[in-house]
């Protein structure tokens, strides 16, 4: 559904992306881990059409990306949630872009908080919620346009372990559920693994595709625990020491 | 209904009168008359429908310059910090004047707008206008890139990104702004009003200072002093209403 074809990117004449291709099947997840500050966001950023690449093109369902739409929705690495709008203005913020009428729009970003387990906290503001509180809105502002992509910049990274697995298995209930394919960049290769049906390990800059593994366990909640996913875990490891 | 506050001002007029009454004591009461007369004074002259006269027209010319800097001002400032063309075409001409003592222009202002009130407020708000204007300008240039990313990414245009992101993140700049501009809104009050008028707190104080009747010359401080600090709540009230989430912090 997803095809990126040799996407490049500069920043003031220095490389950041360099041909970077790669595609997302339907139904199908990708975790993208790679160095700090080799391009992950930046890559995010073109997928999601706030940014243009220099070179090469992306394609939704054969379709190029000409923008920003609500086809795809963006988790900005810190959140992204605005301090001076309510908890559910900011989830119901996607559908009031699209001009879908204040009623409904609340019904529906209250319908979609208490499905991520937010009940009460409508009238709050971002900044009175807690890191794991704030990430399950951003999730809620994301699910609620129904988008048919969903972009993640290192989620859970900022949360403890405890509730940083949580919210992995909530992301995860919600893919069983929906269905909704969604390319994650993490820092975790453990979370990596929980997360992605395919696993793509990038260069450090000019960040390109070095290797994309395949994880048959996908989609349990207990894959950490298997023996495939041990060896797993240590292959990418002995990639990534190699490469970074 | 909050009495803090009240207490608060209660508690700072009594420590003030403390001081006033050891002031008075040592220069000997006819310069600097006791806080008790000057009390008196002052309460029996709010019982008069002149010294209202005088406070109205005050509180109408200071309210109406605030009103049109923050009007002129805030939009002005938002254009600038959020348009860098515009913010290259005006800023040279803003910060090469911004330190040019504005009052200077009083003589200027009352040939070109009258003796009348709109002088003194065009002087009020173009004072508090420029500091209006330039920490909205600067609030609206600091506003973190990822706010606006935040709206676009979810597809919203040029109209989203000021509605849920300029404006809202402005705001408190531009109320801080004038918040803290009404200490110099009321000088500056006092200033035009001692020119050119028979009417107003300033003229009522200069006027007394010139018969040498010290009571009701500070009748008319003290009522300045009322006028400033019921501007400052005002100025207060509406910040705190217009960016709620400002002082939510520490809440919850
Ligand atoms: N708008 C921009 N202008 C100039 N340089 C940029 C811009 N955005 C990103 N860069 C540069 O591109 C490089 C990659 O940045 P990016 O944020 O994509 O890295 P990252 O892989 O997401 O890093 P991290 O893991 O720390 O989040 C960095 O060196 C950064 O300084
Ligand atoms: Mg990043």
């Amino acid at each position: 559904m997803l095809t990126a074809e040799n996407l490049g990117k500069s920043y003031g004449g220095q490389a950041v992306l360099e041909d970077v291709s790669f595609s997302l099947g339907e139904e199908e997840t990708l975790a993208i881990v790679g160095p700090s500050g080799c391009g992950k966001t930046t890559l995010l950023y073109l997928l999601s059409g706030l940014v243009r690449p220099d070179a090469g093109r992306i394609l939704v369902d054969g379709a190029p990306v000409a923008g920003p739409g609500p086809d795809i929705s963006i988790i900005l690495q810190d959140y992204g949630l605005l301090p001076w709008r309510t908890v559910v203005d900011n989830v119901a913020l996607g559908l009031k872009v699209r001009g879908v009428g204040r009623a409904e729009r609340l019904d529906r970003a209250r319908r979609q908080l208490a499905e991520l387990g937010i009940a009460g906290r409508d009238a709050d503001y971002p900044a009175n919620l807690s890191g794991g509180e704030q990430q399950r809105v951003a999730i809620a502002r994301a699910f609620v346009t129904r988008p048919r992509l969903m972009l993640l910049d290192e989620p859970f990274s900022s949360l403890d372990a405890l509730t940083r697995e949580r919210l992995q298995y909530a992301l995860l209930d919600a893919w069983k559920q929906r269905r909704v394919p969604f390319v994650l960049v993490t820092h975790s290769l453990e979370e990596a693994v929980v997360l992605g049906k395919r696993i793509m390990v990038m260069s450090d800059r000019p960040a390109r595709p070095v290797r994309v593994f395949d994880n048959p366990g996908f989609g349990s909640r207990s894959i950490l625990d298997t023996e495939a996913c041990f060896n797993l875990l240590r292959e990418l490891r002995s990639t990534v020491e190699d490469l970074w | 209904m909050n009495l803090k506050p009240l207490l608060r001002y209660a508690l700072v007029v009594l420590v003030l009168g403390l001081i006033w009454k050891g002031a008075a004591t040592a220069l000997g009461g006819i310069i600097l008359p006791a806080p008790e007369d000057a009390a008196r004074a002052f309460f029996s002259a709010m019982a008069t429908a002149d010294f209202w006269a005088h406070f109205a027209t005050s509180a109408w010319r200071v309210v109406a310059a605030m009103a049109l800097a923050w009007l002129t001002a805030f939009p002005l400032g938002l254009l600038m910090g959020s348009v860098p063309r515009v913010d290259a075409l005006l800023a040279p001409f803003i910060f090469l004047t911004y330190p040019i003592p504005k009052i200077v222009l009083l003589p200027v202002f009352l040939l070109l707008f009258g003796l009348g009130d709109t002088a003194k407020i065009a002087m009020i708000a173009l004072i508090l206008g420029y500091q209006i204007l330039v920490t909205t300008r600067d609030g609206v240039k600091s506003i973190h890139p990822k706010y606006f990313d935040s709206v676009r990414s979810l597809g919203g245009s040029r109209r989203h990104v000021l509605r849920e992101v300029l404006l809202p993140a402005a705001l408190p700049h531009g109320f801080t702004a004038l918040r803290l501009g009404t200490g110099v809104s009321v000088a500056v009050l006092f200033f035009v009003e001692s020119f050119a008028t028979t009417r107003g707190l300033g003229y009522m104080i200069m006027d007394a200072w010139g018969a040498m009747d010290y009571l009701t010359m500070f009748s008319g401080i003290l009522g300045m002093s009322l006028l400033g600090a019921a501007l400052y709540e005002i100025a207060n009230f509406l910040e705190r209403r217009a960016c709620r989430w400002m002082f939510l912090r520490n809440k919850g």
